[in-house]
């Protein structure tokens, strides 16, 4: 690890121009990734400009569009079990609680889970070739092991994913995320936030040099009656999603008026097809129909080896995850915490 | 002498409280452990200590042919860098590199020379003033390799293995076949055959090796070391630096899990001690958990059997054969195919083992090594035997019970596998169960039944234990025994209060020191036998004294008794005869004037009275699975594993010990695996993040039963010791409760969601 100095942020400009003014400088809000990224000197920032002591933004708050503003630092577990949020936005809770651990989720907070790394092994060591860390040097994933790895989206340049499991519910929510720059305050579709690797996998997202996420803003619909997040991993919990699917949807009847489905765990961001979304609305919520929508979003989707498999689990995913939204304001049956553990 | 003279008090006769052997009684150092003054060898603090970082290989074969000390040398803090470069010459020969557990060929020694030989060698050691200094410092030391190709890949050697021409202690070269295996198998009713595989596991215990070298003024050294064997640290070190073994102590009190990756020295501990001589200074080196992954592990092996059954479902023919890697410099064995030729009985049976060299490190026994390997292998055959046979698995089993071990053509000493069948298969509810795969299901989950067993030796080596009674009555045994984690330190203090009628509270049980008396290295399931039976023979020895001076007291009830007339219970030695004639233990001593009694003596197994034996325990394993049909997730939500081991000395740490040996055997069914890009002879998943373990959510209902076994030949004590043979199986029974729920037969390790869409 660096050496590094820090200071602790009191308000939000200071912030934002100290980080603009030094390109070896750093946020650091809860720390659960860029510790572990500088243990394995895969991030060698020289200053970290600490967050926490900005309070203005942990709150969680009506928005004035009739939704509900996350605080950028507000935690993942304040998050998940805020009221509102569980009231208005389950799907949010339930995607957040999927995640981490309780410690990291004490930890972790809500900008700071949009700005995780990739898990890729390669990114991680130091002792072998990667693009993402080191541009140029090329993609190890490529041709080895990438059962983790991404299935839509990638580049020849890098296969790996991104591993939030609460950003595939913001996804599928359709937030907006809220910015400060140098420039002033800006806010960014949640779909154009993260971006595909292409010729540059070392640039995970779409924020300006020294730009800071002070909130996240939910729109009103919720689809708080019909929602799932279903998650496969490798263990029941602290594991990344080999795949994950948010699904919100608003039913009226048997009749869909209103999907959303994002995809974790398969690409360089989560993964929404808005096409696919609205050749289900209007259909019925039929077996048949969900998986020819799960076809569709799976249509472009391209295996690297190890991580084929991938394509098929999505696809069966996709339509497990459209059944349990669909189906949950049914009757329970005596199955249903193993059927939605999966 | 004083002459006080205390008359005997008369007891009532009955029932003792100070009989412990078989109680659930808590670990005696759990106080120690929750409240942190149990110290971890890299928590122990010694004035002006030194820190070392170890730097590794990034490339698999080759060489050095630059470090670039100097600018790093400059850094503020630090101290040294010890390589190859600057090393000072040691011992010469091999044989001051093997310790106890050492399997043929050449000892891996850390910087000896620019040579690389597998990925993450340990190049350099960075000695700083801090830990952080030393871990930066060693981020920034440029080394330059000239690389050369490799070959890691066991799947592209399987023409190249080879018989192993040495073996380690407790390696057994598979018997010659017996009767005409290749024609029975032709002539079989039913065949079956298959390869079975899984990858490179790493044992991975909490606590990372570290090793904390405290360097005294006249130039000894203690080396507080993470190892399961003190005394094979000590000869280690000591052959190679050419100490004398009163120059180095070795201590290891406690560890944070072993689990076979402490059996052997590991190389922080070569490093630490290297350091703290050339620098005359204290010097702790830790290794961090991604250097875990650097040295043994459990070896990447590839099983092939065929089976082949009789028309009444005995077994006709069984070949087992298997293959694993080794390293360049090692020959690594263990015993993986053995045990199918004594599981069960068949009178044509053939049986191979091969190893491969590969640019690896060698290979280290990991819990139940081979046997791990083997019953995963054997099992899931036996359940694809039973199936084509239309024989229920159990059944199946039972049908072809080896009364004998035909390997060894010997008697078991003792044998209550059928019993663990039994009472196995009717807690689990075996008879339950409906045959056919795919058969029970409930909503979007298929649920299987499987079963499988094990068979693992029951040892005994030489130990040798010491203890101390004072006039306070307070008893003290010392033993350079092991703790890690499994409970010696309650049993041992269990057999001593026990052997002498004092309370536990009475009684210190003290280990891993070779101030101490010497012990094996705590292994091979056989230190409760081993200094088990030594603790309890130094107990009697007190015993023996203090007879003998309450025979010299005034009045007293004991005079002319042998130690083999009387016993001791509740404090006091007893007449057998009339338990009301007693002497009171803590009167003793005051009547004789004597402050403490001592005694030193050693157990070995009698080899007379158990050559004619073959000395075994087993298992019955019974897991339920519930496996989501569209997408592959597994959850083993039921095991019952059923024990017989002899007699069990705590029934607590007992059941803790096998609850740990089924979750590892989940883990290794669903989850183990360090996954090698052989494009770089590197492990790629080498942390807690991605190399998985369960946690909490995966472990469900586990059910030990011990079956009641007593067997006087294995030991005085009749234990033949858990800490393998509860994980053998339990891959297998999950594998085969897989095929029952879903009708695919997975025979590659672990079953990850992927083998099952």
């Amino acid at each position: 690890m660096n050496s590094f100095t820090y200071t602790s942020a009191t308000a939000v400009d200071a912030a934002v121009r100290e980080k603009s003014t030094n390109s070896k400088a750093a946020f650091v809000a809860g720390g659960t990734n860029l510790l572990d990224l500088m243990k394995e000197n895969v991030e060698r920032p020289t200053r970290l400009i600490g967050l926490n002591k900005l309070s203005d933004l942990a709150t969680i708050e009506n928005n004035p569009e009739g939704g509900l503003r996350l605080g950028a630092l507000a935690t993942n577990a304040d998050t998940a079990w805020h009221p509102e949020v569980e009231k208005r936005y389950p799907l949010l809770s339930q995607t957040i609680l999927a995640g981490a651990s309780p410690q990291l989720r004490n930890m972790a907070t809500n900008g700071g889970n949009l700005m995780q790394r990739t898990r890729c092994y390669y990114f991680y060591d130091l002792a072998t070739p990667c693009n993402k860390r080191e541009p140029g040097s090329g993609c190890s994933a490529l041709n080895g092991f990438n059962r983790i790895h991404a299935i839509l989206g990638a580049s020849e340049h890098c296969i790996a994913t991104y591993p939030s499991d609460m950003a595939v519910a913001l996804a599928a929510l359709e937030a907006t995320v809220r910015v400060s720059g140098p420039q002033g305050e800006r806010t960014i579709a949640f779909a154009d936030f993260h971006r595909l690797p292409g010729d540059h996998p070392e640039i995970d997202n779409t924020l300006e040099t020294g730009e800071l996420i002070t909130a996240l803003d939910l729109p009103a619909q919720g689809f708080e009656k019909n929602f799932t997040y279903l998650k496969l991993r490798d263990r029941t919990s602290y594991a990344f999603a080999v795949v994950s699917v948010a699904v919100g949807l608003e039913l009226e009847g048997n009749v869909i008026k209103e999907a959303r489905i994002a995809l974790g765990g398969v690409a360089h961001k989560p993964w929404r097809v808005v096409a696919v979304e609205e050749t289900l609305r209007g259909a019925t919520a039929t077996e048949d129909n969900f998986r020819e929508a799960a076809t569709a979003l799976l249509r472009d989707a391209q295996g690297y080896g190890s991580n084929n498999f991938k394509i098929e689990l999505a696809k069966r995913a996709v339509v497990r995850a459209l059944k349990q939204a669909t189906e949950m304001n049914q009757p329970l049956d005596a199955n249903a915490f193993l059927n939605s553990n999966p | 002498m004083s002459q006080l003279i205390t008359t005997p008090r008369l007891v009532e006769a009955g029932t003792s409280n100070t009989s412990h052997i078989g109680k659930p009684t808590s670990r005696v150092e759990g106080p120690a452990k929750v409240t942190g003054t149990a110290k971890y060898s890299a928590e122990f603090n010694v004035p002006d200590m030194l820190y070392g970082y170890v730097v590794t290989s990034p490339i698999t074969k080759g060489r050095i042919t630059k470090i670039n000390t100097e600018p790093v040398l400059a850094l503020a803090g630090v101290v040294q860098i010890f390589s190859h470069e600057n090393v000072p010459s040691l011992a010469w020969f091999d044989r001051s590199y093997k310790d106890d557990v050492a399997p043929g060929g050449s000892p891996f020694r850390p910087l000896h020379d620019n040579e690389i030989k597998f990925n993450m060698q340990p190049v350099a050691l960075v000695v700083a003033e801090t830990f952080e200094v030393a871990r930066y410092a060693a981020s920034v030391l440029e080394i330059e390799y000239a690389e050369d190709k490799f070959d890691t890949n066991i799947d592209l050697k399987r023409d190249e293995g080879h018989e192993p021409g040495s073996g380690k202690t407790g390696f057994m070269p598979p018997p010659p076949p017996r009767g005409n295996p290749n024609d029975a198998l032709k002539n079989a009713t039913h065949r079956i055959e298959g390869e079975y595989i899984h990858g490179a596991q790493h044992h991975n215990p909490m606590e990372m090796f570290a090793t904390t070298v405290e360097y005294h003024p006249d130039g000894k050294i203690t080396a507080y070391d993470k190892t399961q064997g003190v005394y094979n640290v000590q000869q280690y070190i000591t052959k190679i630096f050419g100490l004398s073994k009163d120059q180095a102590r070795v201590v290891n009190h406690y560890m944070g899990g072993g689990f076979g990756s402490g059996l052997r020295p590991q190389y922080q501990v070569f490093l630490a001690v290297l350091a703290a001589l050339e620098l005359k200074q204290s010097v702790r080196v830790s290794l961090t958990r991604q250097q875990m992954f650097s040295f043994g592990h459990r070896p990447h092996t590839l099983q092939y059997l065929k089976m082949g059954t009789n028309p009444d479902g005995t077994l006709a023919a069984l070949h087992h054969h298997a293959l694993h890697e080794t390293s360049r410099f090692e020959e690594y064995t263990e015993n993986v195919v053995n045990w199918s030729g004594m599981l069960y009985q068949c009178e044509n049976v053939k049986l191979g083992y091969q190893v491969a060299e590969l640019d690896v490190y060698t290979p280290l026994d990991m819990r139940a090594p081979g046997a791990a390997t083997g019953s995963f292998g054997l099992e899931v055959a036996m359940d694809e035997m039973a199936y084509a046979a239309g024989i229920d698995p159990l059944d199946f089993r039972i049908r072809n019970y080896a009364e004998q071990d035909q390997n060894m053509k010997k008697p078991f000493s003792s044998k209550k596998l059928r019993e663990c069948y039994h009472e196995g298969a009717t807690r689990f509810g075996w008879d339950k169960r409906t045959p056919e795969p795919r058969s029970m299901r409930e909503g979007n989950q298929l649920i299987g039944w499987g079963m499988a067993g094990g068979v693992w030796d029951a040892s005994m080596q030489k130990a040798a234990a010491k203890a101390t009674f004072t006039a306070d009555g307070k008893l003290l045994v010392q033993s350079a025994a092991g703790e890690n984690g499994t409970g010696t330190y309650t049993i041992m203090t269990q057999i001593a209060a026990e052997t002498l009628g004092l309370p536990i509270e009475a009684v210190t049980f003290e280990l891993g020191d070779t101030n101490m008396p010497e012990a094996p290295v705590q292994g091979g399931s056989w230190t409760a036998a081993s200094v088990g039976s030594a603790v309890k023979n130094v107990c009697t020895d007190i015993g023996e004294k203090l007879l003998k001076l309450a025979q010299k007291m005034e009045g007293s009830p004991l005079k002319g008794a042998s130690i083999d007339d009387v016993h001791f219970a509740d404090g006091q030695i007893r007449l057998s005869a009339n338990p009301s004639e007693a002497v009171v233990v803590r009167d003793i001593l005051a009547a004789s004037g004597e402050e403490k009694l001592e005694a030193e003596t050693s157990a070995m197994p009698n080899l007379i009275k158990q050559q004619p034996y073959s000395m075994h325990s087993h298992n019955a394993v019974f897991a339920e699975v519930r496996v989501d049909e569209d997408l592959g997730t597994v959850h083993v939500t039921r095991v019952v594993n059923a024990v017989a081991a002899g007699r069990i000395l705590n029934t607590k740490t007992a059941r803790s010990q096998v609850l740990g040996s089924v979750v590892w055997g989940i883990s290794m069914a669903l989850m183990e695996e360090t996954v090698m890009d052989h494009t770089f002879g590197r492990y790629m998943n080498h942390n807690y993040a991605e190399y998985h373990i369960p946690v909490n959510a995966d472990i469900h209902d586990i059910d030990v039963i011990f079956v009641e076994e007593e067997d006087d030949k294995v030991n005085p004590l009749g234990v033949k010791g858990i800490g393998e043979v509860g994980m053998l199986g339990v891959a297998a029974a999950i594998t085969n409760a897989v095929y029952h729920a879903t009708g695919k037969r997975v025979r590659e390790l672990p079953i990850y969601m992927d083998k099952l869409l």
